[in-house]
This record gives C-alpha cells, structure tokens and sequence, in this order.
C-alpha cells in the first residue's frame, strides 16, 4: 500500500474511533438511569432524582452552598444550579428547560401568564444593595435622598457638593468629580435599586424609571459588568460610586454609605438594618412583595427579597416531593447559613408562610 | 549473459483504493467548503428574521439615535457605531505603526537569528492571552498608569478636543490602548510573512545598484510587501471591531459617543455581550439589528480592504 493511503486510513481509523467513543459515552450515561430506575430487585435508595434549576446570580453563592450541604446529606437528590441571570431563569423556568427558576426581580404578571400562571413564587432568602464609593479620606459617607438620586440624575457632579456636605458636617469634601457606576448588564439588582430611586423620587419615575437596565442620564456614568465588575471600577476609580450587592462590598472592604431612609434617618448598611426594612413589609397572597421605600427608623432603604420560582403542579411525584423537601430544608436549617455568607436570614413570620406555600406544590 | 532485473517500476496506475480514497476526500473537502458558505449565510439569515421587527420599526433612525431604553422601547445605535469606529482607529494607528515597526525589526537582519525567534515567539504569545485578562490588566494596571497622563494633558491642553474630558477610569484611551496590544500579534506575523516572502534578489539588485539600508527597506521591501501589510492591517481592524469583552470592561459602557479620548464610550460587540443576557424578547430584536449593523460594517470594511488591496499590488505582480 502507497504512503500516503496509510496516513488515511489511519485518519479514517481514528475518526471512526473517536465517533465510535462519543457514542458508547452517550450511551452509557443514559444507560446509568435506566437500569436504575427499572430495577425493582435494587433497593429503592438507588434512584437518584436530578433537579435542575437556574436564575438569579445574586443569590447564587447562597444557593449553590445550600444545594451542596444538602446533597452530602441527601446523596439521592442532586441539584444542578447554574447562575445565568434572572431573566435567562424565567425563560428556562417558563420554557420547561429547568425544574426551578430563580429571580431578584420575581415575575411580572405577564411572565406568570407566559407560564400559564403554573407557578409560585418562593421568597428564599434575602440581601440589600449598598452604595460604595472610593474617596479614600472620607468614613461612613452620609447620603441624603437628594443627595443620592442626584449622583444616579447627574444633578450632583462634585463631591463637595451642598447637598452632600449637608448631611457631613465636619467632613472635608474634595472638589473633585463623581464618577456614578452602574450595572451596564441587565441585572435583577438594577431593577432593585432603580426601583427604589423611583418610589424615592418623582424626576427618576419620569426620567430613567424602573427596569433591569434603564437609559443612565448622568453624563460621566461608567458601566461595568455583573456586580464584580462593579466593585472593580469603583475600587480603581478615584471618585466613584456606585450600586452593589452588599455581599460584594462585604468581601472587599469597600466603604460604603449610609443612606437616608423614609423617616428621615441616616443608617448604615447593616445586615440588621436591612432585616428591619424587611421586617415592616407585609407579605401578600403571592408573596410578591417590594420593599421599594421601608418605613421606620431603623430601616435601610434599599432590600429586597429573592425568589426561587417553582411549579404549582408537577407532573412527576418524586420529583414534586424532593424539591419540596429541599426547599423546606432550605427555609429551616439552611436559613442558618445565610448570615456567615452575609445574606438576611427571612424571619419566622415569613418563612412560615412561604413553607406553607410549598406545601400547596404537587 | 546474465539475467537482466526488471526495471523497478516509476509509474503505476492508480489502485482501486487510491481511487475511491481520492473521491471520498474530494467529497469531503467539498462538503466543508460549502458548509463555510452555508454557515455564513445562515447567520446573516438567522440575524436578519429577528433583527426584522426592529428594523421596520425603527428604520434608520436606528443609526442616528442614541438613546438605549428597554423599558420605553428606544433603541438607536449612533454612539455604539461610533465608538466602535474610533477606538479601531485608534487601534489601527496605533497597531499598525507598532506591527510593521515590529515586523521589519524581525525580518531584515537588524536581530540575530536566534533573538528574531525568539521575539517573533513573545509577540506571538501575546495573541494567547484571554480577552478577560487583557480587560483586568485594563482595568487594574492600565488605566491607573494613564489617569496622571490624561489629568495633565486635560490641565494644560483641555481646548483640544481629543483631551476635553477627565479621564475617570474606563473610557476611548484604555480601550484603544488594549486594543492595540490585541492587534498587535496579527499585524505583526502577517506583514512578517510579507516582508519574509520578498524575493532577496530585489534587496540585492538594490544593495548592488549602491543603495543604503533604509533605502532597500523603504524604497523596495515595504512597496513590494505592501499589499500582504494592507492585508494585515485589514484582518487586525476585523478584530478590532469584533472584540468583545475587553471593550465592555474597558470603553465604560456609556451611551454616549465624544471625541475625547478621555470620555467613557461603548461599542457594538459592548453592547451585544452586555445586554443579551437579560434582554426581553422586543429587546432581542434590537440587539439582533445591531449584531447585523455590526456584520455588516466589517464585511464592507473586508471588502473594501480587499478591492484596494488588489489595486494596489496590480503593478507589482511581476515581481513575485
């Protein structure tokens, strides 16, 4: 045989065998399930039921903990979560793609018709949204309304602006730009907080508004992606603020500011400021409720719950009973976890109500 | 009288293996050939059916306006096109001079062998490195080397255009910068193969008429390489426009476009890689039309770079 034929034969060999792997692969992973399902002589602990989900990147450290912690103790259930955004998980959610969604921004009544209104939502687990900035001299920054809706308005472009200064008696204030920083993602913490700035004030409800991404007006905005990127900018950024989950400036040490709240108070972004935020709030039928302004005195302005999205009915038993199961252990013992990741553990008031919710599933 | 041996036979006819094994590897290299086509087509296709509802809606005014709101429904892409635009030029100014300067350095002798390998290796290294990475260096080493730069051209030449703004962080310059360095590697080992593949007898003939080095260099290598630097230069900006996660970390993703290089901007493949993820159905449509206004502005740019190319070398096809 001539050289050259060998060669490809050799290719052709090696093509076919690699064809030939990839389908003894494909095979056997779908051959794992069956002989495990249909086997009765096996113990029924053999059945592994897989859940998959997506949604929400916010949440998303939280959750991923949760599933972890529960899978070494539930080796048969085993839960894939994969933090694609919270629009992406209604999608996936409403098209049949995952077995739960998750959403910072909940569903619209447009979206639950989109899924035929099978659905309930699952308060999970809540958080707060900060404003960090980077002036290094100045501590515990305090922000009024105007102040603030101001910087995100482009109205304010100084720090030692009147408005800011007010509220800082005795800080010296540089005369130097604000760079605001925003999420230039559609992102459910835009919506968070652009939905706060609009109960807060009357020219953001007309201007900018309400949504994952909104149109910026302030003229030296910078956008940065996901919350990370995010609080890169403003920790390179002489002069920046900007919006993050509090979890991102927790882990990295930003200042961050207090923020005046409806009673006219300045309070630091604590964890406990956000619960008493929360703890004002009156859950509704479909426990589709927004803190968008929180009344009392110790309330930080801006929190928010987080959904986990699931079906009213699913069609298969076993797999409406683990999810159930893994919520409810999610709203008990997992609630525990929440403070060392520097979530808002939901108080008894609510997860009581959202547990009963999970029982309605079938 | 011995026994003659038989004469080792030269040629042969083909075998019915070496037949057949010929077919199925034309058929083979056909089908591919055309998958590339049909592919292509494919994506202007599938842009186009959901760019189609954005498009009768907003018509041109989809070029013009510069407004990006979801929630009222406007759309227009002026600065994105723009900005996509400047900072390639910049880009280009920049990588071009840069990567033909690099280019004749590691082509006519001014290296030894062994140093020409291996800088040729380090520039070429470059092209390896992840897009995310380029935009962290951007954003954590970059941008703070240029703010005291920016600041003091801001102070004292604020009049000029270019440098009308403060340069906050991300903005025109570190894109541009970052771009640059990403060009850099494909200008560079293009137009290298270019200048490489000028047959020596012309540097000769000059060297022997009594010319100098530069005079070879200018007179002679880079005309003659001219139309494989012009295609270098043509791919380098191909990449400048399609590059996509390092500008949405570094152009600033404002929805603005001005002239100076300080100001933050945003540009096409910015936009596309910022908002898909989360964008609502009506929304897909606009970002599809501007995938398309994307496809489109680097097609013509190829094509026009392919025409002039052709006119350019027409003289010089003896030479080769």
């Amino acid at each position: 045989m001539h050289r050259s034929d060998k060669n490809l034969l050799r290719t052709l060999l090696a093509l076919l065998g690699a064809a030939l792997f990839l389908l003894g692969c494909n095979k056997g992973s779908s051959g794992q399930a069956a002989p495990a399902a249909s086997s009765a002589a096996t113990p029924a602990a053999d059945t592994t039921i897989t859940l998959q989900g997506s949604g929400a990147s916010f949440p998303a450290p939280l959750y991923s903990r949760w599933f972890r912690e529960y899978g070494t103790k539930h080796p048969t259930v085993r839960v894939n979560y994969q933090a694609t955004g919270s629009g992406a998980g209604i999608k996936a959610f409403t098209a049949g793609q995952t077995d739960f969604g998750a959403s910072d921004a909940a569903m619209t009544d447009d979206e639950i018709k989109a899924a035929q209104g099978n659905v309930v939502l699952l308060p999970m687990t809540a958080g707060h949204i900060v404003l960090a900035y980077n002036l290094p001299d100045v501590k515990d920054l305090k922000l009024s309304r105007e102040a603030y809706v101001g910087i995100f308005l482009g109205d304010v472009t100084k720090w030692n602006d009147p408005k800011i200064a007010k509220a800082n008696p005795g800080v010296k204030l540089p005369a130097t730009d604000i760079t605001p920083i925003n999420r230039s993602d559609g992102s459910g913490t835009t919506f968070v907080f652009t939905q706060h700035l609009s109960a807060v004030s009357e020219k953001w409800k007309a201007g900018p508004g309400t949504g994952k991404s909104v149109s910026w007006p302030a003229k030296a905005a910078v956008g940065g992606a996901k919350n990370d990127g995010v609080a890169a900018l403003i920790q390179r950024t002489p002069g920046a603020i900007g919006y993050i989950e509090f979890v991102y400036a927790a882990t990295s040490n930003q200042p961050v500011a207090w923020l005046e709240n409806k009673a006219g108070k300045f309070v630091a972004p604590t964890p406990e400021a956000a619960a008493a935020a929360l703890a004002h709030v009156e859950l509704p039928e479909d426990l589709r409720a927004w803190v968008t302004d929180p009344t009392g005195d110790d309330a930080y302005p801006i929190a928010t719950y987080t959904w986990v999205l699931a079906k009213k009915k699913y069609g298969d038993k076993s797999k409406s009973e683990a999810l159930k199961t893994l919520l409810k252990w999610c709203l008990g013992d997992g609630q525990k976890l929440s403070t060392e990741l520097h979530f808002l553990p939901l108080p008894e008031s609510v997860t009581s109500r959202v547990l009963k919710a999970v029982d309605g599933i079938e | 009288m011995t026994e003659q041996k038989p004469h080792p036979q030269v040629a042969q006819p083909p075998t019915g293996w070496q037949t057949r094994s010929d077919v199925v590897f034309r058929v083979v290299a056909h089908v591919f050939g055309a998958a590339v086509v049909l592919l292509l087509a494919a994506i202007v296709l599938e842009v186009m059916r959901h760019a189609g509802g954005a498009m009768l809606k907003h018509g041109l005014g989809f070029f013009s306006g510069s407004v990006w709101d979801a929630n009222r429904g406007q759309f227009g892409i002026f600065p994105e096109i723009a900005g996509t635009l400047y900072t390639s030029f910049w880009a280009l100014l920049l990588g071009g001079f840069l990567g033909v300067t690099l280019a004749l350095i590691l082509s006519q002798g001014f290296l030894s062998r062994r140093g020409e390998l291996v800088m040729k290796n380090i520039v070429e290294l470059l092209a390896a490195i992840p897009s995310v990475v380029y935009g962290l260096w951007g954003i954590f080493v970059l941008v703070p080397l240029l703010r005291p730069v920016a600041g003091w051209l801001n102070d004292h030449w604020g009049a000029f255009p270019l440098f009308s703004t403060r340069l906050s962080g991300p903005g025109v310059l570190p894109a541009s910068a970052v771009l640059t360095i990403m060009i850099l590697p494909t200008i560079t080992a293009v137009s290298r193969e270019a200048l490489a593949a000028v047959p020596p007898r012309l540097a000769a003939a000059a060297y022997g008429l009594g010319a100098t080095r530069w005079e070879v260099i200018f007179r002679v290598m880079l005309p003659t390489a001219s139309g494989g630097i012009f295609g270098a230069l043509v791919l380098g900006l191909g990449r400048a426009f399609g590059e996509t996660m390092a500008l949405a970390m570094l152009a600033g993703n404002a929805q603005t476009f001005s002239w100076s290089l300080f100001s933050p901007g945003n540009t096409l493949a910015a936009l596309l890689a910022n908002h898909f993820p989360e964008a609502g159905e009506y929304e897909v449509n606009a970002l599809m039309y501007a995938a398309g206004a994307l496809l489109v502005i680097t097609l013509t740019v190829n094509i026009l770079g392919s025409l002039i190319m052709m006119k350019a070398t027409a003289g010089l096809k003896g030479l080769r």
